[in-house]
């Protein structure tokens, strides 16, 4: 690799009729990290990850994956990435054991070196339960864990990851989290498209945000937050009807402007140090506000979005607060 | 979700990262098969598919069962006298249509893989890239074998008597597997130009069903009007159906053989580099 970068992109344009659905994308991913590509829907994600992979050609600009140009050295990329697509990308009438077998055979294990990979495979992914039945009776978490496992037959040296939680349920987005964490634990490089704003922040090492095939900002998940300002206190009070005396109190304690949400019993405010909103807090209990939950955190990346963009990512996560301390 | 939740879930869940940790660092890179492996690997992935969902065979099968009883028990007696005679003249038509109507579902089939996500991963494995194509039309090979020999049973049972003996049938039904496998290219193509698995199917029978009606399968061109009778004079399924009964009749002659083998070649050579070009950048 030319200067030691995994992913090198610069410029990259696909156009679709008069959709340009990539703009001009700029890319720089260090081999062993995690990347992220956060986005709302139809910002260019899966777009540029297929241009990436080899799958779409690009209409401008150019691209090195692991020091291979993506279009004049295709196949030489392929070599050394995987591609877990957005829609699940296994074989729906086959079992999971047969589908990580196909694979297997594709990439040149013998007969019996195939069985024995996608024994392993689906040991460590949790389903080897299942291997036996067909994948359309899988559950999604199920399905996108055997099509991760079909990603790493050969141990990939770059992976790329688009939307892998998606509709998944906390417990199943937990599990594909520790496999992304296990697999950069081992070396492989990650860019994960996502637009569950948690998600980038949990995993990335650097994310780059996209608009309408764009990057509109780039950098650590810190450094977007920064960009944003300060952090902020977020309260629930058990009676709505007790709402303006604390707001009262919390304008008081911490001096900034109050804000009265669209929950009628829930207040934010700007909060920079946390232990003087957590004597707030404390306050409100003693004029007899009683506060149901409260939490005190760094913005979240929805913020960060909205900052950016002027509008809200048209969808968060579920409910993207993984970054904030929780308190009953 | 909260981080209180995050840590129930991690209770009662294995841990994943650890199993995922060792089975990572096992693996190697074999060394890349050779292109014949590739292909009768798609191969095996779709007899591996006729296993599972068996209901596909019924669906292509059942049409051509019911023709076979339909056109000997409804129409014979009104068309050829008797239907002892008619059963005798149609069911090579009847073979071949029950093939080559399962060659629309190569179609279908590549459509699902497409709309569903499974393209993506075999475009993006270093792999020969047509052979997820060659191995799913060789796979589908073993389709149009159950088809044909599904006809030919129920003829037998019926009283079809082919005079040219099983070497006859089974040469009749290797020409018709040929031909068909060149016809699969057509509706691989037409899998990849539209949007869904359904339309496929529609459009498919749509071009297909007038096609093998009008052919020699069930009348005499000779009764036919002059328009008709031209076309279908002209049609490359009457090719297949001349050849096929003669084959099975006894005396095929070499020109019929080579004129469907010579369209079965010209339908694979305009179509298979099609298929594969929209594969490509599908
Ligand atoms: N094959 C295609 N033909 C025409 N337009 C397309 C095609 N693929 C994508 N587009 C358009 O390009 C834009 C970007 O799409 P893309 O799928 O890359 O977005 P995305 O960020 O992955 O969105 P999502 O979060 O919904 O997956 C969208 O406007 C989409 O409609
Ligand atoms: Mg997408």
């Amino acid at each position: 690799m030319s200067d030691g970068l995994a992913i090198e992109a610069s410029g990259l344009v696909k156009e679709f009729g008069d959709t340009r659905a990539v703009d001009g994308v700029d890319l720089a991913v260090r081999p062993g990290t995690v990347y992220g590509i956060l986005g709302p829907n139809g910002a260019g994600k899966t777009t540029t990850i297929k241009m990436l992979a080899t799958l779409l050609r690009p209409d401008g600009g150019s691209a090195r994956v692991l020091g291979h140009d993506v279009v004049a050295e295709a196949d030489a990329v392929r070599s050394g990435v995987s591609l877990t697509g957005q829609l699940a990308s296994v074989d729906e009438d086959l079992t999971g054991q047969e589908n990580l077998i196909l694979i297997g055979r594709l990439l040149g294990y013998s007969r019996s070196a195939a069985r024995s990979r996608a024994a392993d495979l689906l040991d460590a992914f949790g389903l080897a339960d299942a291997a036996g039945r067909q994948v359309k009776n899988y559950s999604g978490g199920m399905r996108r864990r055997l099509d991760i496992a079909a990603s790493i037959v050969v141990t990939p040296r770059l992976i790329f990851l688009d939307e892998p939680t998606t509709g998944l349920d906390p417990r199943s987005r937990s599990q594909v989290w520790d496999i992304v964490r296990a697999l950069v634990g081992d070396g492989t490089t990650v860019l994960l498209c996502t637009q569950y704003l948690d998600e980038a922040d949990q995993l990335a090492e650097g994310i780059a945000v996209i608009d309408s095939g764009r990057v509109i900002a780039e950098g650590t998940p810190a450094q977007l937050k920064a960009s944003v300002g300060s952090g902020a206190l977020r309260v629930r009070l058990l009676d709505p009807d007790r709402r303006e005396d604390a707001a009262r109190v919390l304008a008081e304690r911490l001096g900034v402007e109050v804000v009265r949400e669209a929950d009628p019993a829930a207040l934010s405010a700007p909060a920079a140090d946390g232990a003087r909103a957590a004597a707030a807090v404390a306050a409100l209990a003693d004029a007899g506000a009683e506060v149901a939950d409260f939490a005190l955190g760094q913005p979240s990346l929805d913020e960060v979005f909205m900052a950016l963009t002027g509008h809200p990512a048209e969808s968060g996560a579920p409910d993207g607060l993984a970054d904030r301390e929780e308190a009953a | 979700m909260t981080a209180a939740e995050t840590a129930a879930a991690r209770r009662d869940e294995p841990e994943l990262g650890e199993g995922v940790h060792a089975v990572l660092a096992t693996g190697e890179r074999p060394p890349r098969p050779s292109a014949l492996t590739m292909a009768l690997t798609f191969g095996w992935r779709g007899l591996l598919k006729i296993k599972h969902v068996p209901e596909q065979l019924l669906d292509v099968t059942v049409t051509p069962v019911m023709f076979v009883l339909m056109f000997t028990y409804l129409f014979g007696g009104a068309i050829a006298g008797s239907t002892g005679a008619y059963l005798q003249f149609i069911l090579p038509g009847i073979l071949v249509m029950s093939v080559l109507f399962t060659t629309v579902y190569s179609g279908v089939t590549l459509n699902t893989d497409v709309t569903k996500g499974v393209v993506d991963r075999f475009r993006s494995l270093p792999i020969w890239s047509p052979a997820p194509l060659v191995g799913a039309l060789l796979g589908d090979a073993a389709r149009y074998l159950v088809a044909g020999l599904v006809i030919v049973v129920l003829g037998l049972i019926l009283g079809y008597r082919p005079d040219a003996g099983p070497a006859g049938v089974v040469a009749a039904i290797a020409l018709v597997v040929v031909f068909a496998f060149a016809l699969s290219w057509a509706f691989t193509t037409l899998g990849l130009v539209m949007r869904a698995p359904n339309a496929v199917m529609n459009t498919g029978f749509m071009l297909l069903f007038p096609l093998t009606f009008l052919s020699n399968a069930f009348v005499e061109p000779s009764t036919l009007p002059a328009a008709l009778e031209w076309f279908v004079g002209v049609n490359p399924i009457s090719h297949v159906i001349t050849a096929a009964r003669g084959l099975m009749e006894g005396g095929a002659t070499g020109g019929e053989i080579g004129l469907v083998l010579a369209e079965a070649a010209a339908l694979t050579a305009i179509f298979a580099p099609l298929t594969t070009h929209l594969y490509r950048r599908a």
